[in-house]
């Protein structure tokens, strides 16, 4: 059935794609190149809206009722998939083209077991009994290691895991040995340890089988790590692809360029070396303008040539398939650096504001709803105690579940907490729901919320939200003075005052977020906790809205609590670090010393799974095993001891029977871990620059 | 499970208590015994004759010893009359109060006696329920997987012309009720006016013996109304359905569409149609007293509305116990099938 080919296994050329609505038109993609070649990985980059998800589902022919590829040819072993019947179509599909999706739970069918979901892909492609099919399924469970590949088979989606859902997603897409395949987003939903388990799998099972693949991303450290090739989109364009070294090392593209400054990574500073954001708004599909699409927001913007019409893609001369997009790339001094904008002097911290003494937060759950029966405690917060001073940044950072939320609640006043205080200015405030707070309290803490697309009433306007907040708060006497406040609030963070009156619906992501923002420093806000501020937010924005927040600190001196797994904006923003694991601070120290060694053994995992998107960057790869234990039946002992590779080292069974006591390292640096000094001492940075490149 | 089970008997129970309780004290206000007592006794009765006759046959007590009584948890009265003529709750034709059993309530089987009826209350409910679930049946039977089948084929392609035409027709049978369908039906198939006289218009025989030509009217009138319902959910669900994720995972696995429509999509798509089908049960038993009215089919709903109109209490308070039963029943019967259909949800 799938004969030997040795060309190219996918060629898309010239591709476009519309979506016809009622009013319009809407083109998704224009005149979109790209060829993978058998055994390669081509990782195709961009922010939302770009099209690169509508290659994908281009290149599968399921573009719905309003898409329609408008131009091009999509050439899969050389057969036009455009010539393809509906039944060839489906033999191709699942069979020699496979698809991973971003959302696993989303993408399994809640209502089959496991095992039949696999199963179908091979009894429906190559006419396999039940039982071959299943010893079939058994064999790829195993091949993505998920542990007990029997009873998986057995499970329903939901009793899964959300890494071991994705691994159930990989293997599906395997079952059949595809010559493609397409990767939207894999790990965009997961965690980053669960990450980087789940792209050394890809990347071990892609060189095992010889799959080509198409990884989707906007994350361009992931395609660095996975990828051989990389093409670069916006607005619908390709703007430039080259191999990896190439578009990496030796960009020919501004858009690319402006992408590259306007992520943290390592030797970023936000007092030295700010990132640099892209300026303007990503084009709507029907607003682009004529010529480089890009054009209004690039630097290089050259009137009358740049804007004159249609821009082809160049080759680069002398080097190997790459192209770009741009007019001027031959003029442009690509080595030039970037123009810093100002820089600062780092804030000076000053008294402390606010104390956590032994914060614990325990959850009661009752086994069964209705009977009672054995209650279950949720350890959510196990012994919290840090300080946070003035005018500093102090980021928490964890994976999903380790209590990094629950603390936010419990400061917030929206959960109590079960032991331990919480000193604000020397008032303790742990027992004080935020019903029973005074104004000053709630207005002196606020928060900045991870999803801005949620947290704005739909049916307000963005003046008169931000105006309510200051009611609230009892600032100003009249509606004329909290007015002139808000106006004040909009100019604040950078929003054009005509937007006291839009309602948040016509506000692109960045700007709502920014409209969260105002409403936290409504109050002058002394402490505000930012969960997770950017991370819903594409990467061009991410870096103004994140200057923003820091511009903002240095003139008030808030001290801001920022929530993030995002390790690379962490050290580019914070001051200190505390590194949360169920329920436990793990590791707490300054920026420095945290992201250098001697680590927690959790840091360390933490660290290494970060993808960074430089490749003069080197780094140790630790991959955690297995999932983070459960908060309701935690590990005897210490935390982390299920997945720690350290933990060898120690002597004894003391990590699994004594909880760690916290250590300190050095002056500020404290660490929860049995290690002896020695142990601590033969610790290697996980990330190394090479030299010659700083 | 088998705790689940338990604790929704005793919730049943305790709820059929209550309904119960509220039908009883209901059906025995004052002036539905005076009633009572005209319509049995004598019309031209005085009030205080009233009073005597209510007294002697226990209905002057309160409210809860009576109801004690009616369950059958408490001893029936005996009354003895000055002329030594002894009334008693518990005491039938060709017994003595000697022989006489002490309680006699629901709990003992003993439902009472029907005024209209002249007959036991439970020999008249299980012959009328009987008659009844045989219309219920066949009405289920066809309503049934035919709105499913017009849900998932209205469904299964959102704003497709099959989809217009499917949800028209359920829109239009749903928004006519049984009393007017039911007589249009009538005017056509089986009325001389427009000459189709395929169909009997009265069901009347198929109470003896039920064949196509008597029956087939009365089901089509029940069924079509609540077909045009369970279809639209049906389609509403289908068509949420067929735009989730997993459904898009299945195309792009090479899935044929037919097979995506049986196998993947069906089994989540009835997850919340079920439910309302489990609803129509209850809908069904109060629903056909129209039908069975129109087609003059005696069956159960046609004993409520006869029972209602004569002041029958005994008869009342029984339909309606039979009607509280039926309604838990199915309601259990859903929950189970419920966590059947859908894995996530699991009891304990």
């Amino acid at each position: 059935m799938k004969e030997p080919y040795d060309g190219p296994i996918l060629e898309i050329d010239d591709l476009s794609i519309s979506f016809f609505t009622r009013l319009r038109e809407i083109p998704a993609v224009m005149d979109f190149s790209v060829k993978v070649q058998p055994g390669e990985a081509v990782g195709l980059v961009g922010e939302s809206g770009c099209g690169k998800s509508t290659v994908a589902l281009g290149v599968m022919r399921d573009l719905g009722r309003n898409g329609r590829i408008v131009g091009g040819a999509i050439r899969f072993k050389g057969r036009d998939m455009a010539d393809l019947s509906n039944s060839e179509l489906r033999q191709i599909r699942g069979n020699e083209i496979a698809m991973i999706y971003q959302e696993p739970m989303a993408s399994l069918n809640p209502a089959m077991k496991i095992g039949r979901q696999l199963m179908e892909v091979p009894m429906l492609h190559e006419g396999l009994s039940e039982a071959q099919a299943r010893s079939r399924a058994l064999e790829v469970v195993a091949d993505v290691k998920l542990p007990d590949p029997e009873r998986i088979l057995k499970a329903y989606p939901h009793q899964l895991s959300g890494g071991q859902q994705q691994r159930i997603v990989i293997a599906m897409a395997l079952m059949s040995k595809p010559a493609l395949l397409i990767l939207d987003e894999p790990t965009t939903a997961l965690d980053v340890t669960v990450e980087a388990s789940i792209v050394e799998l890809v990347k071990n099972l892609g060189r095992k089988y010889g799959t080509s693949m198409l990884f989707i991303s906007h994350n361009l450290g992931l395609v660095l790590e996975t990828c051989d090739r990389i093409c670069v989109m916006y607005s619908g364009e390709a703007v430039e692809r080259g191999s990896i070294e190439d578009v990496f090392d030796e960009m020919q593209h501004p858009y690319t360029q402006a992408l590259f400054r306007s992520i943290p990574l390592p030797g970023a500073d936000k007092n030295a070396h700010p990132l640099v954001a892209i300026p303007g708004n990503f084009p709507l599909p029907h607003e682009r303008p004529l010529g480089c699409n890009f054009g209004p927001r690039c630097d290089y913007f050259e009137a009358g040539r740049c804007d004159a019409g249609h821009i082809p893609m160049f080759d680069v001369p002398d080097s190997e398939r790459h192209a770009t997009r741009c007019l001027r790339f031959r003029e442009i001094d690509w080595n030039a650096p970037p123009i810093v904008g100002a820089t600062h002097d780092k804030g000076e911290t000053g008294k402390v504001v606010l104390r956590m003494d032994a914060l614990k937060k325990y959850y009661e759950v009752a086994a069964n709803a209705l009977f009672g029966g054995e209650k279950k405690v949720v350890k959510a917060n196990e012994t919290l105690s840090f300080e946070a001073r003035e005018s500093e940044t102090l980021a928490i950072v964890g994976e999903s579940g380790c209590g990094k939320s629950t603390f936010a609640k419990v400061l917030m006043g929206l959960e109590t907490a079960t032991e331990g205080q919480i000193l604000l200015d020397g008032k303790n405030i742990e027992k004080i729901p935020i019903e029973k707070r005074d104004t000053k309290a709630i207005a002196d803490v606020q928060m900045v919320f991870q999803n801005p697309f949620d947290t704005l009433n739909p049916s307000m306007t963005v003046g008169r939200q931000i105006i309510r907040a200051l009611e609230i708060f009892g600032i100003g006497n009249s509606e004329g003075e909290r007015r002139n406040r808000m106006l004040d609030l909009l100019d604040l963070v950078k929003l054009p005052r005509e937007f006291a009156n839009r309602m948040p619906r016509q506000l692109s992501g960045g700007q709502k977020q920014r409209v969260g923002i105002a409403r936290a420093f409504a109050g002058d806000a002394r402490i505000v906790v930012a969960d997770e501020p950017v991370s819903a937010l594409d990467v061009s924005v991410q870096a103004a809205v994140t200057d923003l927040l820091m511009e903002i600190q240095r003139e008030h001196k808030t001290t801001l609590l920022f929530i993030s797994h995002d390790l690379s904006i962490v050290r580019y923003l914070s001051d200190r670090v505390m590194v949360m694991y169920l329920g436990h601070v793990v590791e707490l120290g300054d920026t420095a010393q945290v992201f250098s060694p001697p680590f927690h053994p959790y840091t360390e995992a933490l660290l290494s799974a970060v993808p960074i998107a430089d490749t003069s960057v080197k780094k140790k790869h630790i991959v955690l095993e297995g999932d983070v234990p459960s908060a309701m039946n935690p590990p005897p002992g210490c935390p982390f001891q299920t997945r720690c590779r350290w933990k060898v080292r120690v002597p004894g069974d003391l990590c699994e029977t004594e909880v760690p006591p916290m250590r300190r390292m050095a002056e500020g640096h404290q660490v929860k871990c049995h290690l002896s000094e020695a142990e601590f001492a033969t610790m290697e940075p996980v990330i190394e620059v090479r030299t010659e490149d700083v | 499970m088998g705790i689940f089970l338990l604790r929704r008997l005793g919730v049943m129970l305790l709820t059929t208590l209550c309904l119960t309780f509220v039908v009883f004290w209901l059906t025995n206000l004052q002036p539905n015994l005076e009633k009572l007592a005209k319509t049995q006794g004598n019309m031209r009765m005085t009030d205080t004759q009233v009073a005597s006759w209510l007294e002697e046959r226990g209905y002057a007590r309160p409210i809860l010893i009576k109801y004690g009584e009616w369950l059958g948890v408490l001893p029936g009265y005996v009354n003895v009359s000055t002329d030594g003529s002894v009334q008693a709750r518990c005491l039938d034709d060709g017994m003595t109060i000697e022989t006489a059993p002490r309680y006699c309530g629901v709990l003992q089987g003993e439902w009472g006696y029907s005024t209209v009826f002249r007959e036991d209350v439970s020999d008249i409910i299980s012959i009328r329920l009987g008659l009844t679930a045989k219309l219920m049946l066949w009405v289920m039977i066809l309503m049934v997987p035919s709105a499913l089948l017009l849900g998932v084929l209205a469904g299964m392609r959102e704003g497709s012309r099959t989809d217009r035409a499917l949800s028209t027709i359920s829109i239009t049978t749903t928004a006519t009720p049984e009393y007017v369908s039911g007589v249009i039906l009538i005017a056509v198939f089986a009325s001389s006016a427009v000459g189709l006289k395929w169909f009997k218009g009265t069901a009347t025989s198929a109470m003896e013996d039920a064949n196509f030509e008597n029956f087939f009217l009365p089901i089509l009138t029940i069924a079509l109304f609540g077909m045009g319902y369970i279809a639209r959910m049906t389609r509403a669900s289908m068509a949420e359905v067929m735009t989730a994720q997993y459904i898009r995972t299945a195309r792009l696995k090479g899935v044929s569409f037919p097979n995506i429509v049986m196998k993947h999509a069906l089994r989540n798509a009835l997850i919340a149609p079920f439910t309302v089908i489990m609803l129509q049960f209850p809908w069904l038993l109060n629903g056909v007293v129209i039908v069975e009215t129109l087609f003059n089919y005696k069956g159960f709903g046609w004993t409520l509305v006869q029972a209602a109109g004569n002041n029958d209490i005994e008869l009342l308070l029984g339909v309606s116990v039979v009607s509280v039963i039926v309604v838990l029943v199915t309601q259990l019967i859903s929950d189970i099938g419920y966590v059947y259909l859908n894995p996530r949800i699991s009891v304990s």
